[in-house]
């Protein structure tokens, strides 16, 4: 067999068989499913307290009767009290009601209420009230007025805001709204994805190396195999493992989302919805991904060999971290304003491209051409530094002493040297 | 024709750690290299596997450079051990092995066979890391041969071994010998490298300061030991013509002569002095070589 699939296998499986890998894949997955029933998890803890009751002195008649129907069996309910305030306030002490609600009445504003708790921390019921009385006197004053109800529906009736595209010279039409949610939505998902692969295997490949150095199996390993075969085999093993563990992240939010889909707060997911999205932008997605990672890879593979110690990879990964950090920064900023210049520049920066262009890819309409370029661009760093980092690799491995400084490059690539 | 190293200059920036060596290491024969520490040994050893190149000259085995092709036939134990402290020994020799082009099953048998040889059978599935450093080593060999190399390149083989295991590993490097694996390999213990090879260079500065046949090398070197063990003060032998020095023991004195004549003349000087109860002359031993000939170019 290839000595490469020895590597990229060794490197593979001797990860997926490791107790730390299933024990963070398995944590992911739980963290997914618990987040996706956030609602029912918070639920459970909730219907043990009971819904808040809330005593009522009324002293205007009128406005209880309404705010009955305020009531929530879940969570608000609205009860009368026909006994004096201290009274209510010891009850509310006693922890029978979380509050008092003093309505009287007013010649001005109708009238006017007072809160009494205990527990002045607690926003959302003492809100939740003042919101069902605000109603309530709209609702009086209105037919107060001589104002009656369908008017005051038609007064609140939100009206139409349609954005349509108009069509451009060549035929094709702008983006949609609709078709920039959901871009936005996978461009938001891509470079968080991008952003964790790039970390979390980036710096798996760089202790891989580094580990192997400070064990110093490295010499035996590159005096069996050629280093640069080692270093793409274990980028490509690791690119495996990589691409399988976020298969299943994704897999299982999706069938999280799909079946909690009703109970999701709303907005959000109709913001970022996910059907009907080209299927141009989805290749684009694993395009940019794995050239992204590819790119980011190298680099965190040739920066690894320079290390002799474990404890110094974190330092050397530095100069990885800030980019990919930076990277991730621009494409937030332009996930607002996909065409401005930034956006646009550092869409042709190597480093940036993956998340940078996907963005401008996945919001505007880009001419071919340019994202050919950027893809060529792209592809050819990844070249240049495959084969620097070869030559780095190959004399850093052998190169040890307290090390993690940039200088230790030209200290490498010498000693890689080939002269034939 | 076997391994030849052509005026081979080896320098990190203005450092020269091997400079103009020039050797030939006969095939299936072992080859010892003596050295101070620093004497470039080991990045010998690094440019005759490939790991390096050389600044100037070349490496040929079998009439051809060392690259990746014939790394199969080749062993290396580095100076440095290492093997992957978390994994079983099963596990990374399986590893190694296939790294060497070899097969699961037909590296089980070999890695099974050697465990017997050292006497560590129930090693198998233990990790490396729980092994002492004497085990580690014996793996580290195994990882070294497990592919029956035809070149094996052992850098410092028995240092830190117990002499139990060092007879061990001894009779495992005679065996690959007459098996036909043409063995380099550097040492610091000279009655190692005297009782295996027979050739041997010893490297100074980067630069081979004796080498040849082991047998050569003795006779080349002329000075001969003379032990005489007598009854009466022997210390007047210094004086004499021929005689490079003298070491007094309890019993009697340790010359070191010119050459064989001077014991002669020694012999008659002796003549009615005394009762004389051992005149012995003997061949230079290997470390007095290297003290005089790497001690010689320090002064």
């Amino acid at each position: 067999m290839n000595k490469f699939w020895v590597v990229f296998c060794y490197t593979f499986l001797s990860r997926v068989k490791s107790k730390s890998f299933i024990i963070t894949t398995a944590l992911f997955l739980v963290s997914i499913v618990a987040l996706g029933n956030i609602d029912r998890l918070i639920g459970l803890f909730d219907n043990d307290a009971g819904a808040n009751q809330v005593a009522v002195i009324d002293q205007t008649d009128t406005v209880f009767s309404l705010l009955e129907e305020f009531s929530d069996q879940d969570e608000l309910i609205f009860v009368e009290f026909n006994d004096s305030l201290s009274a209510a306030e010891q009850a509310v002490l006693a922890g029978t009601y979380t509050a008092v609600l003093v309505i009287e009445e007013d010649n001005e504003t109708i009238f006017q209420a007072s809160y009494h708790t205990d527990q002045l921390i607690n926003q959302s019921v003492p809100n939740q009230t003042a919101a069902s009385l605000q109603q309530i006197k709209v609702a009086l004053a209105t037919n107060e007025a001589g104002i009656d109800q369908a008017t005051i529906d038609a007064i609140y009736q939100p009206f139409d805001f349609d954005t349509v595209a108009i069509e451009l010279a060549d035929g094709r039409t702008a983006r949609t709204e609709e078709e920039i949610g959901v871009a936005r939505g996978l461009v938001y998902a891509m470079l968080f994805i991008l952003y964790f692969a790039v970390l979390m295997y980036g710096n798996m490949i760089a202790m891989d190396i580094a580990n192997e150095k400070s064990s110093r199996v490295m010499e035996i390993l590159i005096s069996s195999s050629s280093p640069i075969k080692q270093m793409f085999a274990k980028i490509f093993g690791i690119a495996l493992l990589g691409l399988i563990q976020i298969s299943l992240f994704i897999t299982v939010s999706f069938y999280v989302v799909e079946s909690r889909a009703d109970n999701m707060i709303g907005e959000a997911f109709e913001f970022f919805g996910v059907s009907n999205v080209p299927l141009s932008t989805y290749i684009y997605a694993v395009v940019f991904f794995l050239l992204g990672y590819l790119l980011y890879a190298t680099l965190s593979a040739m920066l690894g060999s320079l290390v002799s110690r474990l404890e110094d990879v974190g330092q050397l990964m530095m100069p990885v971290t800030f980019l990919i950090i930076i990277a991730f920064m621009i494409s937030m900023f332009g996930i607002g304003v996909p065409d401005s210049t930034l956006i646009t520049i550092t869409s042709h920066i190597p480093f940036f491209t993956p998340l940078v262009m996907f963005l401008r890819v996945g919001l505007l309409e880009i001419p071919t051409w340019e994202i050919a370029l950027s893809l060529t661009t792209l592809i050819l760093s990844i070249l240049i530094l495959g084969y620097v980092g070869a030559k780095v690799y190959r004399g850093g491995v052998l190169m040890y002493g307290k090390s993690a400084s940039l200088k230790d490059f030209k200290q490498a690539i010498q000693l890689g040297k080939r002269d034939n | 024709m076997s391994l030849k190293i052509d005026l081979v200059t080896k320098r990190f920036g203005s450092f020269t750690a091997v400079n103009q060596l020039s050797l030939d290491i006969p095939d299936k024969q072992i080859f010892g290299f003596l050295g101070a520490n620093g004497a470039g040994k080991t990045t010998t050893f690094r440019m005759i596997l490939g790991l390096i190149d050389a600044t100037e000259g070349a490496i040929t085995w079998e009439g051809e450079p060392i690259n990746y092709d014939k790394t199969d036939k080749i062993g290396y134990l580095p100076e440095e051990r290492g093997l992957y402290p978390k994994q079983t020994v099963k596990e990374q020799i399986i590893y190694l092995g296939r790294l060497r082009g070899m097969a699961k099953k037909e590296i089980l048998e070999q890695l099974n066979q050697w465990l017997e040889r050292f006497r560590i059978p129930d090693y198998l599935d233990k990790k490396v890391e729980e092994l002492s450093k004497g085990n580690q080593q014996k793996i580290q060999f195994i990882s070294a041969v497990i592919h029956n190399p035809r070149l094996l390149i052992l850098d410092e083989p028995f240092s830190g071994l117990d002499p139990v295991n060092v007879e061990l590993l001894k009779n495992a490097v005679l065996k690959l010998k007459e098996a036909g694996t043409t063995i380099v390999f550097s040492s610091h213990q000279m009655d190692t490298v005297e009782e295996l090879c027979e050739y041997l260079c010893i490297m100074q500065h980067g630069k081979p300061i004796v080498h040849g046949s082991l047998k050569e090398i003795k006779r080349s070197f002329g000075k001969k030991n003379l032990f005489i063990h007598a009854d009466f003060d022997l210390s007047y032998l210094a004086d004499l013509q021929g005689v490079v020095s003298q070491k007094v023991t309890p019993v009697g004195c340790k010359l070191q002569i010119e050459d064989e004549e001077v014991s002669q003349r020694i012999l008659e000087s002796l003549q009615g002095k005394g009762f004389i109860r051992k005149f012995e002359l003997e061949e230079p031993s290997l470390n007095d070589i290297f003290i005089e000939k790497v001690g010689e170019s320090y002064e």
